[in-house]
């Protein structure tokens, strides 16, 4: 096997490591939305208050997503 | 260009090319400015072609310039109180500024001017900049006490300052790097996913092509969610950007 095609391969495992994160992000977003969820389930009231936290919560935790993404295509496409 | 032989080629999108002829390349003129002073014109034009009517009973445009003046209101309003109006037109102009350049980017042949790093940041440090000068200019120095809350020990000193001073400057690149990650993961897989549908529907003749259906299907989803983005982003710089200036105005 020459060089580059242990570059290639290494460059495929490291996106795929880079990538891990975005389990921790998934259960981050899972929690945000279920408690988001349950509480305007016990109080209905509460649901334009609750509702822009949730989003803000929501798109705190999906920028490390994002950043373990970009990680991902920059070890793959450059 | 998506399909070049086998790989996929999708940063080339992001690349910046000199648009306007000889004029534009002397002075640097990118296709992202074109896009910027669109984004502009379009806000400009909706705002003041919008509200030339003043209709009791708004027309479509009307409307929709008085839905997102009222929305940006609210959220200033609702995060930094009472004194958050005078901030408004400072949020209203950012939050509509980044929609437009996050939703101008959707369209075919157009480009995203907030997935560039170079932009994103600039947005953000105008932000950290406004709300330390209005912190100073209403706590005045008093401001330094933002970096040590009350009543802590103060044998954690050492220890705190320098966290609050790092988590106060790693502000502008956290809003900066959100919107620009944001904005081009989304791209990004647009395209994968576009030349996905190149690829197998090039491959294997009539089997191909109803194979690249699924792809198609999920790039159109793509889409979908991509629109969600643009205006969540948007809608999360200028909340963030309320907090910040809610800091500044009340100091914790």
């Amino acid at each position: 096997m020459d060089p580059a095609a242990y570059v290639a391969a290494f460059k495929a495992l490291g996106a795929g490591l880079a990538v891990i994160a975005l389990a921790g992000v998934g259960i981050g977003i899972g929690n945000i939305f279920s408690s988001m969820v349950s509480s305007v389930a016990r109080n209905p009231g509460a649901r334009d208050a609750v509702f822009p936290i949730g989003i803000l919560g929501f798109a705190l935790t999906e920028a490390v997503a994002l950043f373990a993404l970009l990680i991902a295509f920059l070890i793959l496409f450059t | 260009m998506a399909a070049e032989g086998k790989a996929i080629d999708a940063l080339s999108q992001f690349e910046l090319v000199p648009v306007l002829g000889a004029v534009g390349r002397s002075v640097g003129f990118s296709q992202a400015n074109a896009h910027m002073l669109l984004a502009v014109g379009l806000i400009t034009g909706l705002m003041i072609w919008g509200m030339s009517r003043r209709a009791v009973v708004p027309g479509r445009l009307q409307a929709l310039a008085e839905t997102a003046y009222e929305f940006v209101h609210e959220l200033v309003v609702g995060q930094v109180g009472d004194e958050g109006k005078r901030f408004f037109p400072f949020v209203f102009s950012l939050f509509m500024f980044i929609l437009l350049g996050n939703l101008l980017g959707l369209l075919p042949y157009a480009f995203t001017f907030t997935s560039h790093i170079a932009v994103t940041f600039a947005l953000a440090a105008l932000v950290i900049v406004v709300v330390t000068i209005v912190a100073l200019a209403i706590h005045g120095t008093h401001f330094f006490s933002y970096f040590f809350p009350e009543g802590a020990p103060k044998l954690l000193a050492p220890l705190i300052i320098p966290i609050e001073i790092i988590s106060y400057l790693s502000r502008p690149v956290s809003l900066s790097v959100r919107l620009f990650a944001n904005m081009v993961a989304g791209h990004v897989m647009l395209k994968v996913f576009a030349t996905f549908v190149v690829m197998i529907g090039s491959a294997a003749g009539v089997l191909g092509l109803i194979g690249a259906v699924l792809p198609l299907a999920v790039n159109v989803a793509l889409v979908g969610f991509e629109l969600l983005v643009a205006f969540l982003q948007a809608y999360v710089f200028a909340i963030l950007t309320s907090i910040y200036l809610h800091d500044a105005v009340h100091l914790h």
